[in-house]
């Protein structure tokens, strides 16, 4: 018999999400996948998962689920109070669960996205050879609602004989690296110096497709319209108004818009961290 | 042709004549440089993206800039039909901006023998290249919130068919019951880039 996940509150946002899609861009179908990937994987490796299993992405927390079987999950990313029953825990850890216990997450203090693994992996039906969830794409499974169950896949891998992965709090103003993108020669000699010496606040329009920013406006030094170009997770795009967007796991696979920049993939895990109010840096790597 | 930096792992080659993506982008499929990982062609442009644990960016430029994007890729084969019922929301609109009869805005659609350029805006929606000059128009000013899958569009040089029902703004001068996109089938688009396209009420 399979084991389930009872979904009792699906929380802010959550999804169910993998390492994606790679690879399918050109048939318009982006990689997708978790937002905070390092988050993904750790999370995945304290319960004895293969890196790339299918677990939660929980925006901001609130999420109940109740599990019939024994289970064993592990929470990473956005820290948050976590209790089984009336036990609590701590992020990063691997944690038992007995038949019919209900797992809730609290509100996150910091970040933005809280991953959610269970021993066997969340085991919903493949789409294009992954289970992530793309919000754009419209690919996988929907995101969780209230009274849905989830199928658990079965364990293959040992326990990993770890009590617990510290990991370093969360900044209160990331900063994120960037190189100069392929249409940084559209803009004016000082829009990149702009960019990486000013502080630019994240919008309340924050979702997996990416982060609308505020801040010194970046003006174009030629005008016209660019034809679609592929993007990458990472990019920085320019609108017209001047403000970068900061594309994330969902992205446009293509785009209309120049980047002027793009932010490093090793960073790219603290970018899907940013809440909106919160101040981001940008530094040329 | 243009080799551009694009982040650490990807490069963007940017051509001054649309026709030279998909040679290049044949060139580089047929034989790929170490550490290529995928080709994403668009309108202008095609992004290249690599392992940077296996090739840089001046490796693959000095590549890129010595090959051919001369398309040679053999066409015949890879044609694809759609059945199409002219009978589009937008159809009278398109004719009355175009100068023309309804009929003949059909006709010279149907005339048209198109290829795909490119994906993108939504899995499986290709833009398909070849649209006679006349019917070259500007998308709606508004767009549409929800445009039924099967529908088949115009804008700009551009024609399309939905794949599965989204919002937008392209011109809908018709219908077609083809599944250009199907997840279950291997491969999932009918639609790819170079695949040859008619369209026939």
């Amino acid at each position: 018999m399979t084991a389930k996940i009872e979904v009792l509150r699906p929380g802010v946002f959550t999804t169910v999400q993998d390492l994606g899609r790679p690879g399918l861009a050109a048939i318009g179908v982006g990689r997708s996948g978790a937002a905070d990937r390092g988050s993904l994987r750790l999370a995945n490796r304290l319960v004895g998962n293969p890196e790339g299993h299918a677990a939660l992405e929980c925006v901001l927390g609130g999420l109940a689920l109740r599990f019939p079987a024994p289970a064993t999950v592990a929470v990473t990313g956005a820290p948050c109070s976590i209790t089984v029953g009336t036990r609590a825990f701590g992020p990063g850890s691997p944690i038992p669960v007995c038949p019919g216990e209900e797992l809730v997450l609290g509100m996150a203090s910091h970040g933005l996205r809280c991953y959610v693994a269970v021993r066997g992996g969340v085991d919903v039906p493949a789409v294009l050879g992954a289970r992530a969830t793309d919000t754009l794409g419209k690919l996988g499974p929907p995101a969780l609602s209230a009274g849905m169950t989830l199928p658990v896949g079965q364990r293959v891998l040992p326990h990993p004989g770890v009590d617990l992965a510290p990991r370093a709090p969360l900044p209160d103003v990331p900063v994120l690296r960037v190189t100069p993108g392929p249409r940084a020669s559209w803009f004016v000699p000082d829009a990149l110096s702009t960019l990486v010496s000013a502080a630019y606040v994240a919008t309340a329009d924050v979702d997996r497709v990416g982060v609308r920013l505020d801040g010194p406006v970046l003006s174009r030094a030629r005008g016209g319209e660019l034809p679609p170009e592929a993007a990458v997770p990472g990019a920085l795009q320019v609108p017209p108004s001047g403000q970068p967007i900061l594309f994330l796991a969902d992205h446009p696979v293509t785009g209309g818009y120049p980047v002027i920049a793009v932010v490093e993939e090793a960073d790219l895990d603290l970018a899907a961290q940013v809440r909106p109010g919160q101040r981001v840096l940008f530094r040329l790597s | 042709m243009r080799v551009l930096p694009y982040g650490a792992r990807a490069a963007m080659v940017d051509f001054d004549d649309p026709s030279e993506v998909l040679g290049l982008h044949a060139s580089l499929e047929q034989d790929p440089p170490d550490g290529v990982l995928e080709l994403v062609p668009a309108a202008r442009t095609l992004l290249i993206r690599f392992d940077p644990g296996r090739t840089h960016h001046d490796r693959l430029a000095e590549d890129v800039l010595h090959r051919s994007t001369v398309d040679t890729q053999p066409r015949e084969a890879a044609e694809i039909v759609v059945p199409v019922h002219y009978d589009g929301p937008d159809l009278a609109d398109v004719a009355a901006a175009s100068g023309m009869s309804a009929e003949a805005v059909v006709r010279r659609h149907e005339d048209g023998t198109y290829v795909s350029a490119f994906c993108g805006f939504a899995p499986g929606f290709a833009y398909l290249t070849g649209l006679d000059p006349a019917l070259h128009l500007p998308r709606r000013t508004s767009p549409r919130t929800r445009v039924p899958a099967g529908s088949v569009a115009i804008a700009g040089e551009y024609t399309a068919v939905y794949p599965n029902a989204s919002p937008g703004g392209w011109q809908l001068i018709g219908r077609t019951t083809l599944p250009v996109w199907d997840v279950e089938r291997e491969p999932p688009n009918l639609l790819a880039p170079g695949t040859r396209i008619r369209f026939t009420s």
